[in-house]
């Protein structure tokens, strides 16, 4: 029974991630024309990746028709962010959890899916997790098939909005947090500014936003472990549980 | 068929990433540093994914910038998730149609 409510919890929860993905995917599914796949093969491709950045860079890869080797190498970088999150996650379960539900919850890893599950109050459920993925990764699928099969269907006001849906979850994640861990908040504003510095310097062109974001993560998060560290009786799970509370006030 | 082998060799190698922290970190860490790092990670990460790229999301950037500006002012006040995400979701929808 608790299983059946984390799970419904997890899927409301995952709604905003559900039309986020729908759109972005919609825009993977019209560029993974250029990389002459077929509809089956894109949302495949969706399914079982679950990757925006590694997908989009993916197709330039495939359509050059590159060795194998480089295709790994260029998602082993550019999702290496998925193995920082895999790190906190482990730490967020209960080390007591049967095994494998590690080897399922692994699927699920997504900025946005990640997002959600660190947000949880304690110890991660992974029926939490698995009730966010079954609406999200349709909704990932199912739009990469729409973008290829039909470009232009939707109104590009409405794709905005939807995207904008997504960066409004980003937010409702780390805001509640900062407001109940101060030290959160200059780190917040530091990561944007950041981020930003890099957006606008052409010195930084050369980086790909995927390098970008691990390059930005590593070292402010270093950085923050190592001028602010938190103290032992507020381990990650109970920063987190501060953030959920202030999600579900 | 290659495109098959492509992506199947892609789904491999994410998967491999995702899983392989968490099925071989089976202990809590003990190193403060290290833990304060991992609870810094997902907050960072996220706020560098954020902004700016939450700009260019409309062509007038003022209307993202105030989806933005209401997204953090109404979580900062606590608002659920989904009312954050899909308040500003329609004000920047409503916005692009004056």
């Amino acid at each position: 029974m608790i299983h059946r409510q984390m799970y419904l919890k997890g899927m409301r929860d995952g709604i905003p991630v559900m039309l986020g993905y729908f759109v972005v995917s919609i825009t993977i599914g019209i560029a993974a024309r250029g990389a002459n796949l077929t509809a089956l093969q894109a949302a495949v491709m969706s399914l079982t990746n679950l990757t925006s950045a590694g997908q989009f860079a993916s197709f330039a890869i495939i359509a050059a028709g590159a060795p194998y080797l480089e295709l790994m190498v260029s998602q082993a970088v550019i999702n290496l962010r998925y193995c920082l999150m895999s790190c906190a996650l482990s730490q967020k379960v209960d080390q007591r959890m049967p095994f494998y539900h590690r080897l399922f919850m692994a699927c699920g890893i997504t900025d946005e899916i990640f997002g959600l599950a660190i947000g949880q109050k304690g110890k991660l459920d992974p029926w939490y997790m698995y009730g966010a993925m079954s609406v999200a990764i349709p909704g990932w699928t199912l739009g990469t098939l729409l973008g290829i099969l039909s470009t232009g269907l939707l109104p590009p006001a409405i794709l905005n909005a939807m995207n904008m849906a997504l960066y409004g979850m980003f937010i409702a994640i780390f805001m509640p947090a900062a407001r109940d861990n101060p030290i959160l908040l200059p780190i917040i504003a530091v990561s944007m500014g950041a981020s930003a510095v890099f957006q606008m310097l052409p010195v930084f062109d050369f980086i790909s936003s995927g390098i970008k974001i691990i390059i930005l993560t590593l070292a402010i998060s270093l950085g923050a472990a190592v001028l602010f560290p938190i103290a032992e009786k507020e381990t990650a799970e109970e920063t987190a549980a501060d953030g959920k509370e202030a999600l579900r006030p | 068929m290659r495109n098959y082998i492509y992506i199947l060799v892609m789904a491999l190698t994410t998967y491999l990433i995702r899983v392989i922290p968490l099925t071989l970190l089976r202990k809590e860490i003990t190193n403060r540093t290290f833990r304060s790092f991992l609870t810094y990670v997902p907050y960072v990460t996220l706020a560098v994914m954020t902004f700016p790229a939450i700009l260019s999301i409309t062509e007038e950037p003022w209307i993202a910038w105030v989806g933005f500006v209401a997204a953090m002012v109404l979580a900062y006040n606590r608002v659920s998730l989904f009312i954050v995400s899909l308040g500003c979701c329609a004000l920047v929808l409503a916005l692009q149609m004056l």
